[in-house]
C-alpha cells in the first residue's frame, strides 16, 4: 500500500525530500536538531534554491550520508583501532606463510601485506557484516512513510549508502592503511592513475555490495527473523570476496569460481588493482565484471522492491 | 552458591525455551555460525594448500588449536558475551536495575539474554577438532588426557577474564567496549594460529599482559609434544590453570571495583 498520509500532502515535494534527508540524516541520530533544521524553515527555502535537478537531491542525500556518520567519532577511534590489531595479527600469519618463499599466485609478500591492510580499511567501506538499517525499518514500520516519498527508494539508500561509503573510507579506510604502513612495508600504486582506477572499482564496490545488503534487508519482508540468514551471508562474504585471505591464493578451481562469482568484486578486484595486478584491458575487464554485477544486482534488488512493495500491509486506520 | 547454580540453570531453560519459540529462525541462526567459523577454517585451509608447516606446525597441529580456541571462545561468548551490551546499560542508567535486586550484580547480567545460536559455533569447532585429531598422532598419557580435558575449562576462564575486565572499563567511559573487541574477537583469531607466528612485541602482549597465549598455546605445546619454538620453561605448559583462576580473581576484583564507580544518570 502506498499511504500518502495527510501531513505528506501538505508538503511539497521539496520538503519532503529535505524531511527524509534530515529524519535519516540527523533526527535518526537522536541528536538534538542542528541549527536550522527545527521547522525546516530556513533549509527549505535553501533547498528549494538548491534543488534544481534530481542530481542535486541525491547528492543531498549522500552528502547526510556523509554527516551522518561523522558524528561518531569515539566509535570511529575504536573501529580504528580494532581493523589496525586484526591488520596486524593477520599480517604476521601472511608472514610466517611467505616464509622462505617468494611468491604465491603472482603475489609476493608485500603484495600480500598491501592487500591485508588495505581490505581491513574496505571492510566498513563495504559494510560487510551488519548492516540492517532497512530491515529496522521494516520491523517497525516505518518503511511505509519511506515508501510514500516520491523519491526512487533503492537509488535513495543507494545515494546514502554512498555518502556514508565515502566517510569511512577516509576516516576508517586510510588510518590502518598509514599504520600498517609504518610497521611493515607496503606498497602504494607506481603509476598515479592507478589511484584512479582504485577509486572507481571501490565505488563499484560499494555498488555491488550495497545491492546484496539491499536484498539481504528486503528478506525481512518474508523472513520472520532476518539474523539467520544474515550470518550466513556473512560467511559466504567474507570468504568468496577474498576478505579473509586473497583470492590469488586460492587453489586452481576455487580461484576460477570465486573470480567469476559477484563477491570478488567487492573486495578482492578494488584491491588488486591497487596492487597494478591488471593492465590494460584486463583493468578495464576488471572494472566492467564490476559495472556488470553490479547493474544485475541492482535490478535484481529492484524487482524484490516491487514485490515488496506489494506485500506491505499497514495496521490501523 | 548452589542455589545460584540452580537459578542460572533455571534461567537458561527459560531462554531455551524462548529461543525455541521461533525455530527456522533459531535453525538457520544455528547453522550460520557453524558456516561462518567453518569459513573461517577454510582459510586455514588454504594457507596449507601452500605449504606442509607453518612456523613449524602441521595442518593437523594448527586445525587443533583452532579448535581448542574456537571451543573455548565461544563457551566464553555464550557465557559472557552478553557484558558487551553493559555500555548500553551503563549510558542509560539501566544498571540502577541491576543494583537494587537481590543477587550479584555479574550473575544477573550473566544469566540474562544467553545466545544460543553460539552452540552451532562450537559443534563446528568439534568437527574442526576430530579433523585435528585424525591428521596429528597424539601419544596418550594420563597427563595429556588431563590436560586435554582442563584446556577448554581455562580457555574459557582466560577468555572469561580478559572479558570482564574489558566490560568493566565501560563503567568509566560507556563507549569502550569496541576497543576490548580487539582482544576478545581478536584474542579468537590470535589463538587459532601459533604464538610464534606473530611479532614479538605482539607475542610479549599476549603472554603476560592480556594472557591469551594459556587458552590454547601452552598446553597444545605438551599434548602435541612439541618443543616450544619461543623457548619457555616446561612448566609454562602447565600454568594455564593457574593463570586462569588468578586472572578471574583479579577481574572479580576490578568488577567490584568498577561497580562502586557506578553513577547512575540522574535523570
Amino acid at each position: 500500500m502506498r499511504a500518502e498520509s495527510y501531513g505528506a500532502r501538505l508538503l511539497t515535494a521539496a520538503d519532503r525530500l529535505l524531511y527524509s534527508a534530515v529524519r535519516h540524516g540527523e533526527a535518526q541520530l537522536s541528536r538534538p536538531p542542528s541549527r536550522g533544521v527545527r521547522g525546516f524553515g530556513v533549509p527549505c527555502e535553501r533547498a528549494r534554491k538548491a534543488i534544481g535537478s534530481e542530481m542535486a537531491l541525491y547528492w543531498q542525500v549522500a552528502l547526510r550520508g556523509f554527516r551522518r556518520y561523522a558524528t561518531y567519532r569515539a566509535a570511529t577511534f575504536a573501529g580504528v583501532f580494532t581493523n589496525t590489531i586484526f591488520g596486524f595479527l593477520r599480517a604476521y600469519v601472511m608472514i610466517a606463510l611467505y616464509a622462505g618463499r617468494g611468491s604465491i599466485g603472482g603475489f609476493d609478500l608485500r603484495d600480500t601485506l598491501t592487500y591485508t591492510f588495505v581490505t581491513q580499511g574496505m571492510l566498513m567501506v563495504v559494510y560487510i557484516w551488519n548492516w540492517w538499517e532497512i530491515a529496522l525499518t521494516i520491523r517497525s514500520g516505518d518503511i511505509v512513510t519511506d515508501f510514500a516519498r516520491p523519491l526512487n527508494y533503492q537509488l535513495y539508500w543507494l545515494a546514502q549508502d554512498v555518502g556514508r561509503a565515502t566517510y569511512h573510507a577516509i576516516f576508517r579506510g586510510i588510518p590502518p592503511f598509514v599504520i600498517g604502513a609504518v610497521v611493515f612495508s607496503l606498497r602504494l600504486p607506481a603509476h598515479p592513475w592507478t589511484w584512479l582506477f582504485f577509486l572507481l572499482s571501490m565505488y563499484l564496490a560499494v555498488a555491488v555490495s550495497f545491492a546484496f545488503r539491499f536484498m539481504l534487508n528486503l528478506s525481512a519482508f518474508w523472513l520472520f527473523d532476518y539474523r539467520g540468514i544474515g550470518s550466513i551471508a556473512a560467511a559466504v562474504w567474507t570468504f568468496l570476496s577474498g576478505f579473509a585471505v586473497p583470492i590469488a591464493l586460492f587453489p586452481g578451481t576455487l580461484q576460477t569460481v570465486a573470480r567469476a562469482l559477484p563477491f570478488a568484486a567487492f573486495v578482492n578486484t578494488p584491491v588488486e588493482i591497487f596492487l597494478e595486478k591488471q593492465q590494460g584491458w584486463a583493468l578495464l575487464g576488471a572494472l566492467a565484471y564490476q559495472l556488470g554485477w553490479a547493474l544485475a544486482l541492482l535490478a535484481a534488488g529492484r524487482l524484490a522492491l516491487s514485490a515488496a512493495e506489494r506485500k506491505v500491509v499497514v495496521q490501523g486506520g | 552458591m548452589a542455589e545460584s547454580a540452580a537459578l542460572y540453570l533455571r534461567l537458561v531453560r527459560a531462554q531455551i525455551r524462548a529461543q525455541w519459540q521461533y525455530r527456522a529462525s533459531f535453525v538457520l541462526q544455528l547453522f550460520g555460525a557453524f558456516a561462518l567459523t567453518f569459513v573461517d577454517f577454510l582459510s586455514v585451509l588454504v594457507i596449507f594448500s601452500h605449504l606442509p608447516y607453518l612456523a613449524g606446525w602441521s595442518l593437523g597441529e594448527v586445525a587443533f588449536l583452532y579448535g581448542t580456541s574456537y571451543i573455548a571462545f565461544q563457551f566464553a561468548d555464550l557465557t559472557v558475551g552478553q557484558l558487551d551490551g553493559l555500555g548500553d546499560k551503563v549510558q542509560r542508567g539501566d544498571f540502577d536495575l541491576v543494583l537494587i535486586r537481590p543477587r550479584g550484580t555479574l550473575f544477573q547480567l550473566l544469566a540474562s539474554d544467553i545466545a544460543l545460536r553460539r552452540l552451532g559455533a562450537m559443534a563446528q569447532a568439534g568437527v574442526v577438532l576430530g579433523f585435528a585429531f585424525s591428521l596429528v598422532n597424539v601419544h596418550w598419557t594420563l597427563g595429556r588426557v588431563l590436560v586435554l580435558l582442563t584446556m577448554p575449562i581455562t580457555g574459557f576462564l582466560v577468555f572469561a577474564g580478559v572479558w570482564i575486565i574489558g566490560a568493566t572499563t565501560t563503567f568509566w567511559t560507556t563507549r569502550s567496549m569496541e576497543l576490548v573487541n580487539s582482544v576478545t574477537y581478536g584474542g579468537q583469531f590470535l589463538t587459532s594460529y601459533p604464538m610464534n607466528v606473530y611479532g614479538a612485541w605482539l607475542r610479549r602482549i599476549f603472554i603476560f599482559a592480556v594472557p591469551l597465549a594459556f587458552v590454547n598455546y601452552f598446553p597444545a605445546l605438551y599434548v602435541l609434544d612439541k618443543r616450544d619454538p619461543l623457548g619457555a620453561p616446561d612448566f609454562v605448559r602447565f600454568l594455564a590453570p593457574a593463570v586462569a583462576v588468578a586472572l578471574l580473581v583479579v577481574a572479580s576484583r576490578i568488577w567490584r571495583f568498577g561497580v562502586r564507580h557506578y553513577r547512575s544518570t540522574g535523570s
